[in-house]
Order: structure tokens, then sequence, then C-alpha cells
């Protein structure tokens, strides 16, 4: 039986379930100081006056600092995605100098010996603000007559692209849907908050962080603070979540490493969760215009987009590219003549935004998702058949989209089929029809969604085109020890996806060697020299095949050494199971002997070196694109308000999996996601641009009570992009199911004369539509 | 500083702590229990679930010197033997923790929950588990976890 395709249990998860874990909070260093930040309480100010020295006789306190104390080599936080010619980037100080553009920017912080010090002692801090307006409304904020958030003004770039005649399009087109959606702005919330441990022995750096990106962040560290890359040592231990908002370069991580570097101390910061909620980074946050025009039978003739995208008040690491990750998806599974996008960023006086799951594609999946059933409503026809007469069917694989992408396989319809099967859709109907006519209320909406998406972030070529600031490439090494144990080191810096144990099922397979005998390392830069870490569910579509590319590589040299021990030809030698077999004979090498024998190195043929281990980059030639389609029930009371999720089905196409229970995980938990933004979550400012959502007493994040049982299934086309035929599954959920909720909402209350309910869509807002 | 004396995971301490202390940091900072994580500032997300006397508590919501004189269980303290409790057990085979940050607390509401509900049915699960709050799983696989624990539970309890 081969490993690839077993729901094998996590070797990751002994540890975690005994609480012998590894959190950047766990960890210690001799004489480690507490950090705490002070943070502006104004959305936009201008800072007159900082006095930190009532601070510094307090007890504990080692050292107090404003933003003019790191002045001279706090650098810039980095923005690396310049996505077009006309981007502002403006300086964005780790710590603020002299203005503060959101309510939660640090303006000074304290270095105290333990946290309950510290926090007394940002007590102590005063701070002087001359206030200035907050911009808190993009299209306000547009407008000659705004304040400005920086001197070069309120817009943060702007780009259009149109493909085809879209004057001709929309031109006498029988039918034109017009609308308009707002993506909320949410918060990402991973379970554990950031945490930041800087050391220094003086001339180097260690640095342990709550990160997705330990190769990245140790690049990155050393251009904005001038320490050179080779004295920073970057740790991801234990992650606990991140969903996009730990694909980050933190003023936080900075500061740490430039505080441990002027007290030549460890220093550790731990964000509280309220402190998190104002300043990681915020997810979504679009205003969406977006046009349809259609033939009278439901066929697109055109789609026009037009998105105004918040960036907040800076711009951070991928944050102008993440409504750009979208431009080419509003086109989504659908053929069509003519398509234009077109986005604005802007600048407000908020939390920067930037990617959460699924980064601009959910976005998109939700907009075109829910045109398409504002199209069925418009035509009297099924949701789901105004979507099969638009659709790519599946013999037209591989398909050039409008928006220039190449989908290299799906089969929309054998998804949908099992889908529907599942969810029991025309009995579903039935009852819908029946309780329309009973008047019941509570009425039965169904939600239809047949996403589909680009992920597995990668080609580097690809990326390199859009101006993103990083390639696309993945590393991976593996090593076969003297004993034939295999250490396998990856790129990918996983935070509860499971790399540990599906690399070990592909290494297993790839070498023959059994499951229990491999060993995967990751997110030290010590140990993990090369990576491009865990975001866009790239890990298995590149990370996974960089490590399979690194197995084939330490075969070949096996199979030199094999030939030259049994003295044949490497071409005479049939590898299976683990064993070199001379073909037609009995003789034969396991690659546990190779191994030990390349340990000894007493007989090695001649340029063979005394180790079995390689190395490999890989860099797909595409994107990967899981589709699917998912359908929601959901009971609306029409009297109350109330909606409730009936019964949720989720049938995924990821190509081929190499573990079905992790592979369920991921659907399960990114299905969750989406469902939440559709119902609860909304990162909330008052006028004043200070954020009231804070806490998760305000911040509805959803636990069991909320959320139903998912039905899940999976149809199989392999993805032609790699030599697994895997395709990324991290975000398919979250992009998917946002829109299959609210189309259920809405559908339960088209009779009532609604055609759309504001996300989150709370009962309070759905009885507000019916009125 | 007021003294205290508290068991956790079996072994007797005696801490003199500061009256604002909480229990989770009295837990992490001193004692060196780091199984037991903090999610949250305001006792909504149960990360920092323990055993109370027997109760589960969050730990976060909880002064040590609320603790003086108690029996304190965290996730560390689970299981016997080396080997894992059945929820423990559960959570693995049901593939019911992605990260892991929610785990600890989450196993420990779970044990309670059946304290007074040995075989919960799947609503009485999700009412039960409502305090605490994970990011990764979408609650499906913990359910069918703590539906696998009760009735390994059950049967352990049978036979004894
Ligand atoms: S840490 Fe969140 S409830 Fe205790
Ligand atoms: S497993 Fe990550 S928060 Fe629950």
């Amino acid at each position: 039986m081969t490993e690839v395709g077993r729901a094998r249990r996590r070797k990751e998860d002994a540890r975690l379930l005994s609480g012998r874990t590894q959190w950047t909070d766990n960890l210690r260093q001799p004489g480690m100081l507490h950090v705490m930040f002070l943070r502006s309480p104004m959305a936009h100010a201008r800072i007159t006056r900082v006095d930190v020295s009532a601070a510094l006789g307090l007890p504990g306190v080692v050292a107090a600092y404003s933003g003019q104390d790191f002045a001279a080599e706090q650098g810039s936080l980095p923005c690396a995605w310049p996505v077009t010619d006309n981007v502002v980037i403006p300086e964005h100080p780790p710590m603020a100098t002299s203005e503060v553009r959101y309510v939660g920017e640090a303006v000074a912080c304290v270095v105290a010996t333990d946290r309950y010090r510290a926090a007394d002692a940002l007590e102590a801090i005063e701070v002087d603000y001359e206030p200035l307006p907050a911009v808190l409304d993009m299209n306000e904020a547009l407008t000659p007559d705004s304040p400005k958030v920086h001197e070069a003004g309120n817009q943060a770039y702007s780009m259009q692209m149109t493909v085809g005649d879209i004057d001709a399009a929309f031109r006498d087109a029988p039918v034109v849907i017009d609308r308009t959606y707002v993506q909320q702005r949410l918060i990402p919330s991973a379970m554990e908050p950031r945490a930041v441990l800087a050391n220094t022995d003086g001339d180097s750096f260690t640095l342990w962080s709550s990160t997705q990106i330990p190769h990245i962040l140790r690049v990155m560290l050393a251009v904005v603070t001038g320490i050179p890359e080779h004295k920073i040592r970057v740790v991801a231990p234990d992650v606990g979540g991140g969903f996009g908002s730990k694909l980050q370069v933190t003023a936080e991580e900075v500061l740490c490493l430039l505080i441990a570097k002027r007290l030549g101390k460890a220093v550790k910061w731990v964000e509280s969760r309220s402190e998190g909620n104002l300043t990681v980074h915020h997810g979504r946050d679009q205003i969406q215009h977006i046009q349809l025009a259609a033939e009278a039978d439901g066929r697109i003739r055109g789609l026009k987009v037009d998105l105004l995208a918040d960036m907040g008040a800076y711009l951070m690491l991928i944050t102008p590219g993440i409504p750009l990750l979208g431009a080419q998806m509003f086109n989504a599974i659908y053929k069509m003549d003519a398509y234009e996008f077109g986005c604005t960023g802007v600048f407000t006086t908020k939390m920067p935004t930037d990617a959460y799951r699924g980064a601009g594609r959910p976005e998109a999946t939700y907009g075109i998702e829910r045109m398409m059933d504002e199209l069925a409503a418009e035509l009297r026809l099924d949701p789901l058949e105004v979507r099969r007469r638009n659709w790519i069917r599946h013999e037209e694989f591989p398909y050039t989209t409008i928006s220039g992408l190449t989908y290299d396989s799906g089969n929309y319809e054998a998804a949908t089929d099992k889908a529907l099967a599942l969810f029991g859709y025309d009995k579903l109907r039935a009852e819908q029809a029946d309780r329309r006519d009973r008047g019941d209320p509570v009425q039965l909406g169904i939600g239809v969604s047949t996403f589909t998406e680009m992920c597995g972030l990668a080609p580097s070529r690809g990326l390199g085109a859009a101006n993103f600031g990083a390639g696309g490439w993945e590393h991976g090494s593996v090593r076969m020890l003297p004993t034939g144990k295999v250490e396998v080191i990856t790129g990918s810096s996983p935070h509860g996806q499971g790399h540990v144990t599906a690399w070990s099922q592909i290494v297993a397979d790839s070498l023959g060697v059994p499951f229990e005998d491999v060993t995967v390392l990751h997110g030290d830069t010590a140990i993990s020299h090369k990576g491009m870490d865990t975001y866009g569910s790239r890990s298995l579509t590149v990370g996974g095949i960089a490590v399979l590319r690194a197995c084939d590589k330490v075969k070949d040299k096996a199979r030199k050494l094999a030939a030259h021990l049994l003295e044949c030809s490497p071409d005479d030698l049939d590898f299976a199971d683990g064993v070199f077999k001379v073909r037609g004979t009995e003789s034969q090498k396991s690659i546990q002997e190779l191994a030990f024998a390349a340990f000894l190195a007493h007989d090695l043929p001649e340029g063979v070196e005394a180790r079995l281990d390689s190395d490999a980059t890989f860099d797909p030639e595409n994107f990967s694109f899981p589709h699917g389609t998912h359908l929601c029930a959901m009971e609306v009371d029409t009297e109350t308000g109330m909606a409730k999720i009936r019964s949720y089905v989720a049938v995924d196409d990821i190509g081929k999996v190499v573990n079905p229970l992790i592979v369920e995980g991921q659907i399960h938990g990114g299905i969750a996601q989406g469902i939440a933004q559709a119902l609860f979550e909304e990162a909330v400012y008052d006028a004043d641009g200070n954020l009231l959502t804070t806490t998760m007493a305000d911040y509805l994040l959803p636990s069991a009570a909320d959320l139903p049982e998912f039905v899940t299934d999976r149809t199989e086309t392999p993805a032609t992009s790699n030599p697994l035929g895997v395709k990324g599954v991290g975000e398919a959920g979250t992009i998917a199911s946002t829109p299959a909720v609210v189309n259920a909402i809405v559908d339960a209350l088209r009779p009532h004369g609604v055609h759309d309910v504001q996300m989150p869509c709370t009962p309070e807002r759905i009885w507000r539509a019916l009125a | 500083m007021p003294r205290i004396t508290v068991t956790v995971d079996g072994v007797k301490y005696e801490e003199d702590v500061e009256p604002r202390l909480l229990l989770v940091h009295l837990l992490r900072e001193r004692l060196g229990k780091t199984g037991t994580p903090v999610g949250c500032d305001t006792s909504n997300c149960g990360a920092c679930t323990v055993m109370l006397d027997g109760k589960s508590a969050k730990s976060c919501t909880v002064l040590a010197v609320q603790a003086d004189g108690c029996d304190v269980v965290t996730i560390e303290g689970l299981g016997s033997n080396g080997s894992m409790h059945p929820m423990q057990q559960a959570f693995h085979e049901e593939h019911a923790l992605q990260c892991g940050y929610c785990t600890p607390g989450m196993v420990m509401a779970a044990i309670d929950l059946l304290r007074d509900t040995p075989d919960p049915s799947e609503d009485a699960i999700r009412e039960g588990l409502e305090g605490n709050l994970c990011r990764c799983t979408g609650y499906c696989n913990i359910v069918r976890a703590v539906r696998r624990g009760a009735q390994e539970m059950g049967q352990a309890v049978r036979t004894q």
C-alpha cells in the first residue's frame, strides 16, 4: 500500500496534545527582559511630545524608548509588492516618530524585568498629540477636499485592464445586472497571539517569532535594519495558526531586534488579544462595483469589475497586491467575450490590510457567485442552470480564460453532480416551494457556489511579471542518515497544516522507507537555509514537490553506488520498495545499506561523494486551480431575522490527495472561516477611527455551537502542473463558502423582494432587509 | 506578598505571589507549566482551561491567590504512565487539532463536559464547548473526537 493517499494520523499531534509545545511565548533566554508597547489612542495625530522619563524610575524598568530613539536605525517596514508604476509607498517607521495614522500604532515602549512591571511602566509614559482629521470612508477619501493620510494623497494606486470588446458586450445586451457589494473588514484571529523573542551574543542575532515566513523575514530584517543577513537567524517555533496574518514583517519584530541590539540582552514581546485585534493586519475591506451583461438565455457576454480597496494607513508586505490576486478570478469558471477589471487602492487611517485566508480570491469569488445568482433570478432560471450554461466543460481543458490564466484541469460537472446528490437538491427545492406556498414564516434558502481559485503561489516567472518582490520556488533537502533513517528539511513553514506527516508520506513512497523512519525539520533558518515559506496554499504543490525532487536525486546517487557495489551497470537495476535489484538476479542492496555504505565510504566509485543526500528547488510552470461545488441550505425566520444553517455540502476537487484526513481538516476549517465572514465577523471602526471590536467579546468568532456539521466529499481531477497531480487546499473552503451562505439567505428571502443582505448577515440586518 | 500552596499536576508548590497575579501566569511564568497557553484577555477563548479541584476553569480568569489550597490539573498532567488520556487519544484519531493552540483547553473542557453528560449528543457537545474557540478545525472533528472520547471513557468505566 502506498503512503500517499493514506489517512495517516499526524506525527505532530502527540506533542501538541500533551502540552510539550514550543510557542514563542513559552521560550526563555537567560536574563530575558519583557517589552511592551504604548500605542496611539488617536486615528490620526501629530506627536508633539513623548516623555518616557517617569517610566524609567519605576521598579524593574530597564529602558524606555520613544520613536525618536530609533529614528536613525529603524528603517521603514517593507512593501514587497509595488503593483503598478503609479503606486505610492509611504515611509512606514516601525515606531511612529512624528505622526500616527491609525489607532494602535506604536509610539513608545518599555523594557522591564517582567510583564507586570512593564505594564505598570507604560502608564507613566506621557505623549502629547495634536489631533488631525481621521480618514475612514474610501469614497470620501478620494474626493479632492478630503483630509490626507499621507502627503502624496489618499490614492495608493490605480490599475485597469480590459480584455475583449467590453463596450460591444454591454451594448444592447438583453440583460445587464449592476450590483455593489461590500467586503467587510475582517480580523484574521489566529488563536496564538503574535510573540517575538530576540537575543544576541553581541555579534549575531536570533529572532524567534510566531511567523509563517522565517526565511522571508530574515532577508527583510537584514534589509530594514542593516544588520547583515548572515548575522541573523530566524526561528518559527510552534506557530498557532496564521491564515495570512503572520505573513508579515512587523514593527514588533524589527523593534525587538533593535532593542536586543541596543541592550545586548534577550527581549520578549507577547501580544495581548486586544492589542492584536488593533495591530495584526486586517483582511478584505473592498467595495466592489460589478456589472454583468448576458444574453437572454443566460450566457455571459461581458463582466466589468471596479474595486475600491482599503489599504489602511500604510502598505505592508503585500498589501497593495491582495485585491489584485482577484483580478483574474472574477471571471472564475465561466466563459465570456469581454472582461474589464479596475482597482483603486485607498489609504485610510485604519490598520493596514494584507493577506487573510484566500487573499483577493474570496472577494472575487463572492462577487461573481453572487452575480450568477442575481442573473439566475433575473432570468427565472435555476442558479445551477445558469452556471452550467456558462462554465468551462470538462472536455475543454486545458482552457485559457478571458483574464489570461490557463486552467490545466477541472471537472465542474462531476463535482456538481456529486454535491447535488449528497445535498438532496431536488428534495430541498421542493421543500422550499412548499414553504413558500404555505407562507411559512421560516423560509428555506439554497445557496450555490461553484468556485475555482488560483493558488500554490508560484511560478517565479509569473510572480515577476506581476512585480511581486519574491520568487515562487520552494526548496527541500533529503538526507539518508548512516542508520538508514531519513531527515527531510523543507523550506515550507507549517503552522498547523501537518507538513511533517504529509512530507513523511511522500518520502516514504519515493525512497521506499517506512513512514516512521522519516523526520521533517523546518522553520529555522539555521537548519533550513533556503525557503519561501507557507502561504497561498503553496506548500504541497511547490514545497512537497521540491522534497520529491530531492528524493529523486538521492535515488540517482544511490543507484550509482548500488551499481558499483553490485558490479553492474546502473541501467541493470530496478528500484522498488527501497531496494535496488539487479534485473533477473537475486543480488540487491537496500537504500539503508547504501546509506551506511556511503557513510563508511570504504568503497565508493569514482566521482561519488561520501553522502547519500541531496536537495532541490521546484518552481512549477503554473498555478494550481482547485475547484468545487458548495451547497448551503439555510433556514431564515422572516419574523426575527434569525438565520440557521440547516445543511452544508462541499465537494472539492483538489486533484490527487496525499492525506485525506488533513485535506478534510483544511476544508472544514476553511468553510468555517468563510461562513464566519458571511454571518458573524466584522472589524468596526467608529466615526473617530477607534476600533470597536478589540476583543473576542466584540469580534464574533464562531464557536462550535454556531456552526453545523459539514458534509464533505471529493472528486479527483489531477493537476498537470506537478508530478503528484496535487492542487492547493488551504484556502479553498474559505473562498467557496462565503457566497454559498449569502446566496442561501438571499434565496430564502427573494419572494420578499430582497436581493441582497450586507455581510455579516446578522439577524438585525436580515430583519431590516425584510422591513 | 501572600503565600499560597497549590498542587499542580500532582506536585505541591509554595509560592509568594502578587495579589494580582493570574493563575495562568503562575503556571506559565513561575512554574514553567507552559502547556497551558493564553489566547485572549477577555475570558472568551478557553485556551487556558485547566481543572481546578476537578472542575474546568479558565486559568486567565482566576487569580493565583484564589487557587490557594487547590488542586490544579493541566494538559501536562493528563494521561498516565506515558500514555495519553482517552480524550487526547481521541483528538489524535479524529484529527481534531491542526495548529494545536486551542487543544489543551479544548481537551480539558471536553473532559469536564463528560462529567455531567457522559454520553453527549452532537448538539450537547457543541453547546458544551461554546466557551472554547478554535480557528483551525471548523469544530467537526473536535465534535467527533469528543464523541469517540466519551465512548472510550465509557468503556473504560465499564471495564473497571
Ligand atoms: S486565555 Fe482566553 S479564556 Fe483564558
Ligand atoms: S487547532 Fe488551531 S486553534 Fe484549534
